[in-house]
């Protein structure tokens, strides 16, 4: 397996990146040049290799909203929490959403105080839950973007093949490139270049990001989670710069391709659809949630069960939805490291390690 | 007098998995809740033992409770834990554990033939720490009380005379070592769970470190500090050596024997290694005359064959714990904050 | 956004697998590759393979970078 990963940390070479990566940053003739990584998995890798602190002061690593924890709004886990509070359901999450607050607890709490919350490495173990326990009603927290969403699919088909009448999801998986466009809309952010994500593009292929070349001038390289893979995908967004020739480029060619999984794509739209959808700190994006389709929409929890809740809010004096889009970092926050900590979060940046805010509260200088 | 004043600000209502798991929550838990009630300087130094004088002699107590589910995994049980624990926790101070005591509650219903596996094992640990359980208490609880059994071990042992290892001790200059490979423990437990599981060899490291540590007394190798990073792990246990000394660590990744493995099984659930339970590791800070000579009698021992130097203490003054990481970059390791779970992202 | 781990196929079951990813193992669901073979390389989401991991272009990735890295003309 070290072909795959262990190759692509090699110290030397990352040495070797950072130098040309240098060289290059020197010649851009530009005071700052901006990147942004839109999945929260790369900002964790950029902080677990300490590649901020490497690169060219002149190269700024912005995080964008690629953390799907970070985004689901409130109202959503409000809706779980409810759910998970009533007596005949089982509440089956990824272990992500546990601590993720929504207006006033989170499941790790309500877990404490006596509600049947379970954590899954798999919507399949939630089905199987499902199985094993007739009597109750296994309810599992969809989330994710399309490196998850088709794996949802093919569990609710496997359900609707077997005819099971006790599983259901809270449908809250949402899409990248329409978010990508988002936060490209943004007035006052200038981006150089995106680093996108690689395993949503292992099912959505490469091709997908040409709209940020093509409308937006600035290049985009798809890239793996390995030091090296991040590293020169950096370089290869400044020899665009350096160029003049904004395009898409596949750095995690060992993985990722032009039209990515198409079986994986297929059913994901079998089961699910677009629809707009509200992202937390981003508001509403049209198209760029999933829901249920005509005989996979049995399967929505809203079916069964009656938990409306208020609109989302954000706390105040949040800055998550700034933050995700690049527009501010963590420490423009005045809530950060103080009101806003990893043991009690407000916003969701902060909730999980790939949070933007948590990232950095955790592999960051601790500020004086 | 009733219940002490404090800032009731950011208080939590509920004790929660959180604070069970040894990170930041435990942490608080113990100094922001036990301390203020029990406080005496003995209790206040937070090291995993209370040492005390009684007529001359030095002395040391521990207590642990185990309460592992599921109670027998790959490499040992819920009896096996309770004897190494408390051994381990004597033993990182440099007292030689001699007599335990256990209590045991145990659920309605509960298996006679588990038991008797369980109390095999602690018989076994015991005989290979060479230690005596003298006192033993037992009580039953009706069904769905407790988790089907639930073991507490207090420990006592002598501290043999010009031993002074606490994690106050800690100087600039000092070269950290751990004993062997991280995590197993926390990863054997948690592939057998459901819904999560994984197969694999991993078994955990459960293991009584006595015999390790008088070797390394017994040639005249005197560690400022040592500890047996459990729940929480190695990163844990390393910020609370560094706060309580007040020192600057710098740890490299490279240096860090973590197995294949673990590693795997790590990057499976989204776990960090460093923050995986042990039950069977020893970190010491040593000073670094005597590193090269504790790493190799470390080694001599059957549960050290990995042990690796790691890194050293920068500097005295801010408490934090660094990491060099694998491509020469710097990231800051953290206490583990809440209980650490399976992630996708 | 996703954490995904390489592994190798070891034995295909219809549209399970088990997998092996150095010293652990999973069943995991191959319904998103159906084409996948034994011994080829998966990378494993969420107790699903999702794609399959090219060696041939894994070579080639590495080659390119360290020709890049090789090379002394920078252009400006």
């Amino acid at each position: 397996m070290a072909r795959f990963t262990a190759e692509f940390e090699n110290p030397d070479d990352a040495r070797l990146l950072l130098g040309k990566i240098k060289n290059l940053a020197q010649s851009c003739d530009q005071e700052r040049v901006r990147f942004m990584e839109v999945c929260g998995t790369h900002t964790v890798a950029i902080f677990r290799y300490g590649i901020r602190e490497l690169v060219p002061r002149n190269i700024r690593l912005l995080s964008g909203p690629g953390c799907p924890v970070c985004v689901t709004p409130n109202s959503a886990i409000d809706q779980f929490i409810r759910l998970s509070r009533m007596q005949d359901v089982i509440a089956t999450v990824f272990g992500d959403m546990m601590r993720v607050p929504g207006s006033d607890s989170t499941l790790e709490v309500e877990k404490a105080t006596g509600a049947d919350v379970r954590v899954v490495y798999s919507s399949l173990d939630a089905l199987n839950m499902a199985r094993a326990n007739p009597d109750r009603q296994v309810v599992f927290f969809a989330v994710g973007f399309e490196t998850t969403a088709p794996t949802i699919a093919a569990t609710l088909f496997a359900a609707l093949r077997e005819g099971i009448e006790n599983f259901f999801i809270l449908p809250a998986n949402k899409l990248i490139p329409p978010a990508i466009r988002a936060v490209l809309d943004t007035e006052d952010l200038a981006l150089n270049g995106l680093i996108c994500p690689g395993h949503v593009s292992t099912i959505i292929g490469s091709r997908v990001y040409e709209f940020i070349p093509s409308q937006y001038g600035i290049g985009a390289v798809v890239t793996g989670f390995q030091s090296s893979d991040i590293l020169y995908a950096i370089y290869l967004l400044l020899r665009q710069i350096v160029e003049g020739k904004p395009h898409v480029e596949t750095q995690y060619s060992r993985l990722v391709s032009d039209d990515g999984n198409p079986d994986a794509l297929k059913i994901m739209y079998r089961v699910f659809e677009p629809c707009d959808s509200s992202w937390r700190g981003l508001g509403l994006i049209p198209k760029s949630g999933l829901k249920l389709r005509g005989e996979f929409s049995r399967f929505d929890f809203s079916n069964r069960f009656d938990v409306s809740t208020a609109e989302s809010s954000e706390p105040e004096g949040c800055l998550c939805g700034e933050v995700l889009r690049g527009k501010k970092e963590p420490h423009d926050c005045a809530l950060f490291g103080s009101a806003c900590t990893p043991e009690a979060p407000v916003g969701a940046c902060m909730v999980t390690t790939e949070g933007t805010c948590q990232a950095y509260y955790r592999y960051r200088e601790k500020r004086s | 007098m009733g219940k002490l004043n404090r800032d009731e600000h950011h208080g939590p209502e509920f004790v929660t998995l959180a604070h069970g798991s040894g990170g930041k929550a435990a942490h608080e838990l113990v100094t922001r809740f036990f301390l203020p009630y029990f406080d005496n300087p003995i209790l206040r130094t937070l090291d995993d033992q209370g040492v005390f004088n009684i007529e001359g002699r030095r002395l040391a107590l521990t207590t642990d409770t185990y309460v592992v589910d599921p109670l027998f995994f790959r490499g040992g049980d819920i009896g096996r834990l309770s004897i190494c624990g408390t051994v381990n926790d004597l033993a990182v101070c440099g007292a030689r554990a001699v007599y335990l005591s256990a209590g045991f509650v145990i659920e309605e219903g509960f298996s006679i033939e588990k038991l008797e596996r369980i109390l095999l094992s602690m018989k076994e640990a015991a005989e290979e720490a060479r230690v005596a359980v003298i006192t033993a208490d037992t009580k039953v609880v009706e069904r769905g009380a407790c988790d089907g059994l639930f073991i507490n071990t207090s420990g006592i042992g002598e501290l043999p005379e010009g031993v002074e290892i606490s994690s106050k001790l800690v100087e600039a200059g000092d070269v950290v070592l751990v004993s062997g490979n991280i995590g197993e423990h926390g990863i054997a437990i948690i592939s057998q769970r459901e819904g999560i599981g994984f197969e694999t060899e991993i078994a955990s490291d459960c293991a009584p470190l006595s015999e390790m540590v008088d070797a390394i007394l017994a040639v005249g190798l005197r560690p400022h500090a040592m500890r047996d990073p459990t729940r929480g792990g190695l990163a844990t246990t390393l910020n609370e050596i560094a706060m309580a000394s007040g020192v600057e660590v710098e740890i490299e990744e490279t240096l860090v024997p973590v197995s294949v493995p673990v590693k795997s099984a790590c990057d499976l659930l989204g776990f960090d290694p460093f923050y995986v339970a042990n039950e069977g590791k020893l970190v010491a800070f040593v000073p670094e005359r005597q590193a090269q000579d504790t790493l190799s009698i470390m080694r001599e021992n059957r549960y050290g064959r990995h042990a690796a130097i790691i890194g050293r203490v920068v500097s005295k003054g801010e408490a934090r714990v660094y990491m060099k990481t694998k491509i020469g970059g710097r990231r800051f390791v953290d206490m583990l904050v809440g209980e650490q779970f399976p992630r996708i992202c | 956004m996703c954490l995904a781990v390489p592994a190798r196929v070891v034995e295909i079951r219809g549209d399970t697998a088990t997998v092996d990813m150095e010293g652990v193992r999973r069943e995991v669901s191959v319904l998103l590759v159906p084409d996948i073979k034994t011994g080829e390389y998966v990378i494993v989401h969420a107790g699903f393979a999702i794609g399959k991991l090219d060696e041939h272009e894994a070579l080639e990735s590495l080659k390119l970078i360290r020709q890049v890295l090789k090379s002394e003309v920078e252009e400006c």
